[in-house]
């Protein structure tokens, strides 16, 4: 069944416009049909000159990535019928991107970060095999999501805080760092981990969940992340504020069952970095004027030994 | 309606006035409450990536502890909310896995998490099982006039398979529920955006900037004030605007509520006894009848 839709496409013509503006198309679309092939109807039927990128049709090649309703989806993957409010669908180019036309963007910034993570395979000088250098099959499993991502930049495009901070290293930078990282035929793994931790690096995700939600696949970046994080935690890579923190929630929580909000702020921040602990102060005296502040002796749980009894196996239970 | 509720640390420390207001809001609901004072902290995310097995072991004895009394869990907090719910699902998803996070805690607690308890969030409640007709019914003071704009946060809406919302990517719950309190709902751009809080204490430039700029996307929206499920977005967009202003070069005075406060207040408790006063932005002229 044939219904119409009013496609909401934003439109961007650097030559003319100093904003980009929203343009309305009703249109006849048969059931079932996607965005992209949506999308093409509009430039057959109605507007030639709309601009946008594809190729695979797919899911696969990754060039097709677009914000409908606000947020990043692949035009290909996505149906128009799943994406229609009253009668509306809203398209766009996606974030963290300048936009060039239209719907297409200048990818320069999201390919270029990936290169912050050496995102090839370090094999080392030894012996170069006749064949292929192999894997395991529970080796690749380790791999296996990470090596999916198609490089859409859906992440990219609604990442909370690259929105913020264009240094951020990015969703699927870290998940291209995580795929090396965790790659058993890599010899550079250490380096890379030393070079994810510097400063705060992986830890400057704020776990906003909206490029896991986001990803057409099984990249899941912020799952990728974690893992990374878990992997800095035991081996060791401690020195940094996000480390820090993780340390002073184990630290507290294992001891009490419970955060000590008063102790976590100056764990982070490193207990020999005085300009760190001063720029605490004004925070902790804003709380203090309104009673606000959390108790000084901090609680404890109920039964507390029982978790007591978990964080002592702390290691062991790393598995 | 009885509901073990799940503090979570920050309703026991620096918002204590969330946990009196769920208190006070219950009681005129007729909702009974028994605090959950032996449940350890949910990890928030971060003990899970430290050591998933410790935190799922942590998330796996809470659960069991409500199920030896039989209870539901109660969250006040949408971070212990989503982290208890991605808990439960990976639990599930893998009987192995749960089977050895089982022997762990039984090791330590003599119990085990039989996958029985439900955990939802104050908000869930009153719009799924105590439902906003019933609730309207109470409301002796309605918040008429109120502009308040629902800040979401994170974990309320991300990822969309742990949650209840209709529409994650376009949620109408949270206004729903102001409006069945009296108060006008307003939208605006950044209502499912980060608060910044998880990195306040990482990179707190980038955390400011955030916060602050979800703050001026409400105040643009014509937002008197904001309203929020979860006290970690309540202290970093309250407890740091001082320094939100400072980053977004502007002042904001966008007072900030939890929305048990904002229940509470509608069925009548008043606005000191929700501890309005001990915000730092104080919501001077809100609420001034
Ligand atoms: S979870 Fe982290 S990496 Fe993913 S979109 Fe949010 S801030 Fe960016
Ligand atoms: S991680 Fe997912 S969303 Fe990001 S570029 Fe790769 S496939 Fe696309
Ligand atoms: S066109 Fe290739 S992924 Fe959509």
């Amino acid at each position: 069944m044939a219904s119409k839709v009013t496609m909401r496409i934003q439109r961007f013509d650097p030559a003319v416009d100093k904003e980009p503006h929203d343009q309305d198309f009703e249109i006849e679309l048969p059931a079932g049909i996607t965005i992209l092939k949506a999308l093409n109807k509009v430039r057959a039927e109605k507007d030639p000159t709309l601009a946008l990128r594809y190729s695979c049709g797919s899911a696969i090649c990754g060039s097709c990535a677009l914000k409908v309703n606000g947020h990043a989806r692949l035009a290909c993957k996505t149906q128009v019928s799943d994406c229609t409010i009253d009668g509306v669908m809203r398209v766009g180019p996606i974030g963290n991107l300048k936009i060039l036309r239209d719907l297409v963007v200048d990818m320069d910034p999201f390919l270029e970060s990936l290169g912050k993570v050496k995102p090839y395979l370090e094999a080392g000088n030894g012996s170069v095999p006749e064949l292929e250098r192999t894997q395991r099959p529970e080796e690749f499993l380790q791999i296996d999501p990470s090596t999916t991502c198609i490089l859409c930049a859906a992440c990219y495009s609604d990442c909370n805080v690259l929105a913020v901070d264009e240094n951020f290293f990015g969703p699927a930078t870290l998940a291209k760092a995580h795929r090396f990282i965790f790659d058993s035929r890599d010899v550079d793994t250490p380096e890379r981990m030393r070079a994810i931790s510097a400063k705060t690096g992986v830890w400057d995700c704020t776990h906003c969940g909206e490029c896991s939600t986001r990803c057409p696949t099984e990249t899941k970046p912020l799952e990728r992340i974690e893992e990374i994080r878990t992997k800095a935690m035991a081996d060791g890579f401690h020195g940094n504020a996000g480390a820090r923190h993780a340390l002073g929630f184990r630290e507290t929580v294992g001891k009490r069952g419970i955060l000590d909000e008063n102790y976590l702020p100056a764990r982070s921040m490193g207990f020999f970095n005085i300009p760190g602990l001063l720029s605490l102060v004004p925070i902790g005296l804003r709380m203090m004027m309104r009673g606000k502040n959390p108790p000084l002796i901090p609680h404890k749980i109920d039964k507390v030994d029982e978790v007591k009894k978990t964080f002592a196996r702390f290691e062991e239970l790393r598995k | 309606m009885k509901y073990a509720l799940y503090t979570g640390c920050v309703a026991k420390g620096a918002g204590r006035e969330n946990l009196v207001a769920t208190y006070l809001a219950c009681e005129k609901l007729g909702i009974e409450l028994v605090e959950m004072t032996d449940a350890a902290c949910c990890g928030a995310g971060v003990i899970n990536e430290d050591n998933p097995m410790v935190a799922d072991i942590m998330n796996a004895r809470t659960f069991s502890l409500a199920e030896a009394q039989g209870l539901d869990i109660m969250n006040i907090c949408t971070t212990c909310q989503g982290v208890h719910r991605k808990a439960q699902r990976k639990l599930e998803g893998k009987p192995d896995h749960m089977a050895r996070v089982n022997d762990e805690l039984e090791r330590d607690t003599g119990r085990r998490y039989k996958g029985e308890v439900k955990v939802k969030h104050f908000y869930e409640v009153l719009l799924n099982d105590y439902g906003l007709e019933k609730l309207k019914e109470k409301v002796v003071n309605p918040l008429s006039g109120l502009k308040l704009g629902a800040f979401y946060g994170c974990y309320a809406t991300r990822p969309p398979e742990v949650n209840d919302l209709e529409n994650p990517d376009d949620p109408d719950e949270l206004e729903n529920l102001i409006e069945a309190l009296g108060a006008t709902p307003i939208r605006y751009d950044e209502r499912l955006k980060c608060c910044g809080f998880p990195i306040a204490m990482v990179n707190k430039k980038n955390s400011m900037q955030l916060g602050g700029n979800a703050i001026v996307s409400a105040k643009e929206a014509g937002a008197d004030a904001m309203v929020t499920p979860c006290p970690l977005c309540h202290l970093n967009l309250d407890a740091y605007q001082p320094d939100m202003e400072s980053r977004v070069g502007r002042k904001l005075d966008m007072p900030i509520l939890h929305i048990p406060q904002l229940v509470a207040m509608a069925l009548g408790v008043s606005k000191e006894a929700v501890r309005l006063q001990t915000h730092i932005v104080r919501p001077t002229g809100l609420l001034a009848s």
